[in-house]
């Protein structure tokens, strides 16, 4: 087990190295730059390698997108430029946050949605049940009468 | 309670489950690999490239309009590429007019080596080393193929290889009815 944990930990810094690498490698003009740079090649996703980002995808094609994020980076495009230069061409899937738009529009609400159908069934059953356990005034009158019998 | 609403009440939580587990047994389904292209109903990007055989001649995005074409990615280090050659070979010869584009292939002799032997099913060959034109296009692999109208907007991308059964049932159709749109 613990062989298998070092191995885990081994592996992850591979990872974190593979990424850092490309950020050290490559020349900035200043730090904010590397910076935005580091921030998206972690947020975009790799269309081929379908659950990693470009940081951290070794595909060709991952390596094309780092490439053409670097270039924009250094041609003076902003941030959300170069994102929206990748959603132009691969869609919503490429960005790890997706936007709010009327498909995911579900995703957002349909957890308070549901949250409050349960409280309004809850809320319901409660009162019915309350309204079942509520005495008519005859009832009422019958069980004073039959209290009154005992206390005698 | 009124009694109808008493129904809906009763039936709400079903009504909901059924929706659900019918909206995720699609999910299940799905091949999640495939992706839809960003591009669908867009027209084709600007480009310039040169052609395989012969890189002085330069091409640019013209050579997609004018009438409904496919438009093949491939590369000669993709074995589905090989898988659907013969069959775009096929599609070639019953008239239907297939623009080739050669996405980061190892070397220009190589792909020019395997038209040569494989024959070639492609009325126009664009030479893509860097991937540049693939990029505008959203291409994630190969092989892909585009369907484009004749104004030049695309119109449906497929993702894997084109065969005999899947021209059939899906492409076929697609094909026929932008021909169809163009007279």
């Amino acid at each position: 087990m613990s062989r298998f944990i070092s191995l885990l930990f081994l592996l992850s810094t591979f990872v974190f190295c593979a990424a850092a690498e490309d950020a050290v490698s490559r020349s900035f003009e200043n730090e904010q730059q590397r910076e935005t740079y580091q921030q998206l090649i972690k947020e975009l996703r790799c269309p081929k390698c379908q659950n990693q980002n470009i940081a951290d995808s070794n595909a060709p094609l991952a390596e094309d997108m780092r490439d053409k994020s670097y270039e924009m980076l250094k041609a003076g495009k902003s941030k959300q430029e170069i994102i929206e230069f990748m959603v132009d061409r691969y869609g919503n899937f490429v960005h790890y946050k997706p936007p709010f738009t009327a498909a995911t529009a579900v995703l957002w609400f349909g957890p308070v949605v549901i949250l409050i159908i349960g409280i309004g069934v809850a809320v319901l059953l409660t009162r019915k049940k309350k309204e079942q356990t509520a005495l008519t005034p005859e009832e009422r009158a019958q069980l004073e009468q039959l209290r009154k019998n005992d206390n005698d | 309670m009124n009694k109808n609403l008493r129904w809906i009440v009763l039936f709400a939580p079903l009504v909901l489950f059924i929706a659900l587990a019918a909206f995720l047994l699609k999910g299940l389904g799905s091949d999640p690999t495939k992706l839809d292209s960003a591009l669908i109903n867009e027209p084709v990007p600007a480009f310039k490239t040169v052609d395989l055989y012969d890189t002085s001649i330069v091409y640019d995005e013209s050579v997609l309009k004018g009438k409904p074409i496919l438009l093949n990615v491939w590369a000669t280090w993709c074995p589905t590429c090989r898988a659907e050659h013969e069959f775009l070979n096929q599609l070639a010869s019953e008239g239907i007019p297939i623009v080739g584009l050669n996405y980061k292939d190892d070397s220009r002799g190589k792909a020019v080596n395997w038209l040569n032997t494989l024959g070639d099913p492609y009325t126009i060959n664009l030479f893509d080393p860097e991937g540049e034109v693939a990029f505008e296009f959203g291409v994630y692999g190969a092989p892909e193929t585009y369907f484009i109208d004749e104004q030049g907007v695309i119109r449906y991308r497929h993702v894997g290889d084109v065969n005999a059964r899947n021209w059939q049932s899906t492409l076929k159709p697609i094909y026929e009815q932008l021909k169809q749109e163009a007279q």
